[in-house]
């Protein structure tokens, strides 16, 4: 049976992972590398890096970072911002990432989708989608908004509309994140994850919201959730990985507990 | 332990992650699509991402298809196929109709995709457990049931069931590995799996193969 991952997620600009992370004492925690073989060793199942450098001129840093990255940790980590051609995808994949995120420059031009798919395969290509509930217009039947450039700007489609099209266009993984709730602590957004969770065949990765053990329980419950992304509940140390997993496999979820050998 | 493991290029999949794991456990590795190098070769990894299609065209055209039978697989060199590298083993897959190495008998087929009229997600993207149906040497301190990362849609379904070493759970039960003679592959992504792939990654580097069938 499949377990249900556990993805932590790493903000980088200019090269130093930026937000959270207090706890470490032997860790330099600006370190994105540093700060991936941790959670590699307390047994996350994947990371993502969140590239949020401005310049293009500083691209050239993050793929120094990935590169070092796929030398240290031996589990998937995929890496988006700012990706907005295949060519940009290709310098990240070959720099080691196991997958490439897209996300506003795919509302923006959804054949990069298509375009990456074809290049590099689905499984390469995670579509991540800021969504937000009580959409500006009536129109959308969801009741649920697609947002672009960091939840800012409304970006005029409906999020069951756009998640299936992500699927047809060759998405191979779809990451929902809830505008509304991110940053929050108040949990996922359970209803939007399940919805389309249930209505495509790709997995889908619940973001957004994740404050204490039992929300990512729900994720994985009520929210039909694949993985879940985690964000300020690991990165303070309240809640280790390991621990996140345990507590979860005792209720019953199927969890990947790692074992020396 | 043996000087060199060579990587076979066939232009697709991203094959440094073996590498940087081959890197990681202390073993010296080459990367080629020379066939000649990999008929010389002592220790073979044919990785993979992609498709079976595209994956037997490269082949063919590098001329690699035939040294891999010839030099490699019926030469008794231990030859580790990943993902796409167990599947093109068989004599045939469903997946782009695509004729194969045929070096372990049998053809691959998609996992289906519901269960009792519930959705299943194809690919299977994500960890699941081993179960291990044969002690084989590929497995040395690995415990069973431990999770391995795996990414694909289909799956190898050998002729003799006798040649699967380790079985997944996905909808239907599956060949998660298998060994014949010399040549062992795995559906997940050893490279990828953590402590549990690289210590099978270390396995095959080290590990006496039978060179014929016991």
């Amino acid at each position: 049976m499949l377990a249900k991952r556990i993805i932590p997620c790493l903000d980088v600009r200019d090269g130093k992972v930026t937000k959270g992370v207090q706890f470490l004492a032997n860790v330099d925690i600006g370190d994105p590398a540093a700060m991936a073989r941790y959670y590699y060793e307390q047994g996350a199942d994947e990371i993502v890096f969140y590239d949020i450098t401005a310049s293009n001129e500083r691209r050239a840093i993050l793929l120094e970072v990935v590169r070092t990255v796929a030398r240290e940790i031996f589990i998937p980590f995929s890496v988006g911002g700012g990706l907005r051609t295949v060519e940009d995808m290709r310098a990240v994949l070959l720099a080691g990432a196991e997958k490439v995120s897209v996300d506003s420059g795919a509302v923006r031009n959804p054949q990069i989708i298509a375009e990456g798919a074809r290049a590099f395969g689905s499984q390469c290509i995670v579509l991540s989608m800021q969504v937000k509930r009580g959409a500006t217009r009536p129109q959308f039947p969801s009741g649920y908004e697609v947002m672009i450039d960091g939840g800012r700007t409304p970006a005029g489609r409906d999020a069951i509309e756009w998640a299936h099209e992500g699927e047809r266009l060759g998405a191979g993984e779809l990451c929902v994140n809830s505008i509304d709730r991110d940053g929050t602590k108040r949990g996922y957004d359970l209803e939007i994850t399940r919805r389309i969770s249930e209505s495509v065949s790709i997995p889908v990765i619940a973001s957004g919201g994740a404050g204490e053990p039992k929300h990512l329980y729900e994720a994985f419950t009520a929210g039909a959730a694949d993985a879940a992304l985690v964000a300020s509940i690991v990165h303070y140390g309240e809640y280790p990985i390991a621990g996140l997993k345990l507590y979860l496999s005792q209720r019953g979820i199927e969890m990947r507990i790692s074992q020396p050998c | 332990m043996v000087s060199i493991i060579t990587i076979v290029d066939y232009k697709a999949g991203n094959l440094t992650s073996v590498a940087r794991a081959l890197e990681h456990l202390g073993q010296r590795w080459e990367i080629t699509d020379q066939p000649e190098r990999v008929a010389r070769a002592e220790r073979v990894i044919l990785p993979g991402v992609g498709a079976a299609g595209s994956t037997m065209e490269n082949l063919n055209r590098l001329g690699m298809a035939d040294v891999l039978r010839r030099d490699v697989a019926a030469a008794g060199k231990p030859f580790l196929g990943i993902c796409i590298g167990i599947q093109v083993l068989l004599d045939y897959s469903d997946e782009d109709s695509a004729r194969c190495l045929g070096i372990v008998p049998g053809h691959v087929v998609r996992y289906q995709s519901s269960l009792d009229g519930r959705p299943l997600k194809v690919p299977q993207i994500g960890w699941n457990r081993v179960r291990q149906v044969r002690q084989h040497p590929l497995f040395a301190g690995v415990p069973d049931d431990t999770h391995f990362y795996f990414v694909n849609s289909y799956y190898p379904v050998p002729d003799d069931p006798a040649v699967t070493i380790g079985t997944g759970d996905y909808g239907v039960s599956f060949t998660a590995a298998l060994a014949r003679r010399n040549i062992v592959a795995t559906q997940f992504h050893l490279e990828k799996s953590g402590a549990a792939g690289l210590r099978l990654l270390d396995n095959f580097c080290k590990c006496e193969l039978p060179q014929f069938e016991a």
